[in-house]
C-alpha cells in the first residue's frame, strides 16, 4: 500500500539528497510529487518545455533565465542525462539555494564546504541570472539583454543604455567596464539576501 | 444444463425486480427509501475510524494529515511594487533619471522559483489531494501501510465496490438511459401541448433520478427559491459531465452542446424530440454570432426551458473557479448562477480528460463510494448598464466562488491544453517599466491633462 509517486524514489537517493541539500525527508517526498507532476513525459527528467507549461512562470519576464539555471553547462552526469534535461537530483540541488538560512544549520558533511543556501551561493545564483555566457563577468551587453527581458518594449534603447551604463559605473571598482562577482556582492552588501532569496518550505 | 440456465434466469428476474421495486419506482415518484442515507452514515463512521487509525499509526507527526493538504511552501503575497521597493530600501540611492537596481532581479527570481514549486494553475487540472485517506486505492498517494485491520477493511471495501455496487450501478445506468431514449421518443410522438411538456419533464427527471441512484449520489440543494426559471440562463462551475445529472435532478433544463455520434448522438436526437435542446454542429460552434443568435432565440421564447451553460469551457478539479468565457454573458436575459461543490471524501468527481477517457471515467465513478455534493442556487443577476460582458462574467464568477468556498482565479481553463498568451508577460514588463522610469513619467504628466 505504498505511495505510487515516491515508490520510484529510493531511500538511498533520499538520504543523499538530504545530505547534499539539507531538505527534510518529507519535504523531499513532497517535492518529488511536484517533480513527477511536472514531468509530463514520465521519463524521470524535466525539459525546458515542462517548465514553460507553468503559466505563472511563462509570464515571468525572467522566466527563461530562471529555467536556464536548472540546466547547468556541460553534462554533469549526476544531475542531467542530456544537456536539455534535468533529473530530480539536479532539480533539488537548484531549489536548495532557496532554503532559508538557519542559525543552527549543521551541514558538515558537504564536500563543497559551504551549504547551497548560504548568502554567497544565493548571491551567485542571482549573479548567474545576469551572466548570460557564464564567464563570471556581467558585461554591458549582457546587462542590456537582461534589462530588455525585464522591461519589454516599454523603454527606448537609449534610456536602457544609460541605465546600464549607470549601473556598471556604480558597481565597477576595477575599471574593466564589467561587473565581477565580488563587485556584485559589494554593491548588494546591505540587501537582506537571506530573506529575499529564501522560500519558506512547510514541514 | 437446462436446470442451470433456469436457475440463472430466475436469479436474474429476482435481481431485476429488486432493482425495479426498490430503486426505480421510488425514483420515479421522487421518494427515497432511505437506503442511500443509511449507506452514507455507515460510510462516514467507517472513514472516521480509518482516519483515527492512520493518525495513531503516524504517532511521530500527529498533526500531519491536516497539514499535507496545505501546500508545500508559504508564500507571502505582495504586489510587484511593494516587493521591489522593499528590496531597494537597503540599496544606496540612485541618481535621478532611472530607478533600476541589480537586486530587482531577486523579486522575479523568487517568484519564479515559488511558482516552480507550487503554482495556482496546474494543480487545478489534477485531482485534489485528500487530507486523509478514504480507503480507495486510487487516492493512496502519501499514506503508507498502517495496520492489518485497515487492510482488511480496505479489502472488504474493494469487494463491496466492485462486486456488489458496480453491477447494481451499471444495471441502473442502463435502465436509466434506455428509459430516457424510449420515453422521450414516445413523448415526441404527441402533438405540442401542455400535457406533452409535463410528460417530457417527467421523463427527463425520472431518468436523471435513476442515473443519480446509479452513482449513489446524495445531493443537497440550497436556496431552492432561486431555481432557474424559463427564459433564463443557468450558469454553473464545471467539474465533470456528472454536473448535468446533479442539476437536472431538481429541475428541467435545455442542454447546450455539440452534436456527437454514437450513443451520445442517439440520446441527443431522442431528447430533442420531446423538448427543445440546443445542439450545434461542429462547424457552427466556431461562428460565435450564429451561436449567440440561436441562444437568444431560445431564451426569447418564454415557454422553453432555461439553458444550462458551463462558461469555464472545460472541467476543473472543484477547488477553484477559472475564467468564465464571456460568450454566454453577452446574450442578455437573466443569469441564474449555481455553485456545485463535491465532497471529495466519498469519491472524486473530477474528470481529468487528459488521463482518462469517458468510459474509464464512468467506471471510476461507479466504483467510488458515493458522490456527495452541495448545490447552491444563487440570486439571479443581470447585466448592469454600462457593464461589459467580461466584467459581468467576473461578477458572476466571484459570487459562485464565494458561495461554493472555491478559489476565484482569473486564469483561463484552456491553459489545460494551451500555452499562456504573450500579452500577460507584456503586462508584467509594463508594470516593471513604470517602476524604473516612474520619475520621468510623473514629471512629464505634470501639466493640464
Amino acid at each position: 500500500m505504498g505511495s505510487r509517486a515516491s515508490s520510484l524514489l529510493r531511500e538511498e537517493d533520499i538520504e543523499e539528497i538530504k545530505k547534499e541539500t539539507g531538505f527534510s525527508h518529507s519535504q523531499i517526498t513532497r517535492l518529488y510529487s511536484r517533480f513527477h507532476s511536472l514531468d509530463k513525459g514520465e521519463n524521470g527528467a524535466l525539459s525546458r518545455e515542462d517548465f514553460q507549461r507553468i503559466p505563472e512562470l511563462a509570464i515571468n519576464p525572467l522566466g527563461d533565465r530562471i529555467i536556464n539555471a536548472f540546466f547547468p553547462e556541460g553534462t554533469n552526469k549526476k544531475y542531467t542525462a542530456r544537456e536539455d534535461q534535468v533529473n530530480f537530483r539536479g532539480f533539488m540541488r537548484t531549489l536548495a539555494h532557496f532554503r532559508p538560512v538557519e542559525d543552527n544549520e549543521k551541514n558538515k558533511d558537504l564536500t563543497s564546504g559551504e551549504p547551497l543556501n548560504s548568502r554567497t551561493n544565493k548571491l551567485h545564483f542571482a549573479f548567474q541570472l545576469y551572466d548570460l555566457d557564464r564567464d563570471d563577468k556581467i558585461s554591458r551587453d549582457e546587462l542590456l539583454q537582461v534589462l530588455r527581458m525585464m522591461v519589454g518594449v516599454n523603454i527606448s534603447d537609449e534610456q536602457l543604455g544609460s541605465i546600464a551604463d549607470r549601473t556598471i559605473q556604480e558597481a565597477d571598482t576595477n575599471g574593466d567596464m564589467c561587473i565581477s562577482f565580488s563587485e556584485f556582492t559589494k554593491v548588494l552588501e546591505k540587501v537582506d539576501v537571506e530573506q529575499k532569496m529564501s522560500i519558506r518550505f512547510l514541514h | 444444463m437446462e436446470a442451470a440456465w433456469d436457475i440463472a434466469f430466475v436469479l436474474f428476474q429476482v435481481w431485476l425486480s429488486i432493482v425495479v421495486g426498490l430503486i426505480m419506482l421510488p425514483a420515479m415518484f421522487g421518494m427515497s427509501l432511505g437506503f442511500t442515507d443509511i449507506y452514507i452514515k455507515v460510510l462516514v463512521k467507517t472513514l472516521e475510524w480509518a482516519t483515527l487509525r492512520i493518525q495513531r499509526g503516524q504517532n511521530e507527526q500527529p498533526t500531519l494529515p491536516s497539514q499535507s493538504a496545505n501546500g508545500i511552501i508559504e508564500k507571502d503575497d505582495g504586489s510587484m511594487e511593494e516587493k521591489i521597493r522593499q528590496l531597494r530600501r537597503s540599496h544606496p540611492d540612485n541618481l535621478a533619471g532611472g530607478d533600476f537596481t541589480l537586486c530587482d532581479a531577486f523579486y522575479f527570481c523568487k517568484k519564479g522559483i515559488e511558482n516552480i514549486v507550487e503554482d495556482q494553475v496546474t494543480q487545478r487540472f489534477t485531482s485534489e489531494e485528500l487530507a486523509s485517506w478514504n480507503l480507495l486505492t486510487r487516492t493512496n498517494n502519501n499514506f503508507r501501510y498502517i495496520s492489518v485491520r485497515l487492510t482488511i477493511i480496505w479489502g472488504l471495501g474493494v469487494f463491496i465496490r466492485y462486486c456488489i455496487l458496480l453491477p447494481l450501478r451499471i444495471t441502473l445506468a442502463v435502465i436509466g438511459l434506455s428509459w430516457l431514449v424510449i420515453g422521450t421518443t414516445l413523448v415526441g410522438l404527441l402533438p405540442s401541448s401542455n400535457v406533452k411538456n409535463w410528460l417530457s419533464d417527467l421523463v427527463h427527471i425520472t431518468c436523471y433520478r435513476i442515473c443519480a441512484r446509479a452513482l449513489s449520489a446524495t445531493i443537497r440543494y440550497h436556496n431552492k427559491e432561486n431555481r432557474p426559471k424559463k427564459g433564463g440562463i443557468c450558469v454553473a462551475n464545471h467539474t465533470s459531465p456528472i454536473d448535468i445529472v446533479i442539476l437536472a435532478n431538481d429541475g428541467c433544463y435545455a442542454m447546450v452542446g455539440q452534436v456527437h455520434g454514437g450513443l451520445m448522438g442517439v440520446i441527443q436526437r431522442s431528447m430533442v424530440r420531446s423538448c427543445p435542446h440546443v445542439w450545434f454542429e461542429r462547424a457552427e460552434m466556431k461562428d460565435r454570432h450564429a451561436v449567440a443568435k440561436r441562444l437568444k432565440e431560445h431564451i426569447a421564447d418564454k415557454t422553453k426551458l432555461p439553458i444550462l451553460i458551463f462558461p469555464e469551457g472545460t472541467c476543473i478539479n472543484n477547488t477553484s473557479v477559472m475564467m468564465f468565457k464571456k460568450g454566454s454573458f453577452e446574450i442578455g436575459g437573466t443569469i441564474y448562477p449555481v455553485a456545485i461543490k463535491y465532497d471529495p471524501q466519498f469519491g472524486d468527481a473530477f474528470w481529468n480528460s487528459a488521463k482518462y477517457n469517458m468510459v474509464s471515467y464512468i467506471l471510476r465513478m461507479m466504483t467510488s463510494w458515493a458522490i456527495v455534493c452541495n448545490v447552491w442556487y444563487l440570486a439571479p443577476m443581470t447585466r448592469q448598464d454600462g457593464e461589459d460582458a467580461v466584467h459581468f462574467a467576473n461578477r458572476v464568477k466571484s459570487a459562485i466562488a464565494q458561495q461554493g468556498g472555491l478559489v476565484d482565479l482569473s486564469w483561463d481553463g484552456g491553459l489545460k491544453r494551451e500555452r499562456v498568451k504573450e500579452s500577460f508577460k507584456e503586462e508584467q514588463q509594463k508594470m516593471y517599466s513604470s517602476m524604473i522610469v516612474g520619475l520621468d513619467c510623473h514629471e512629464a504628466s505634470v501639466g493640464p491633462e
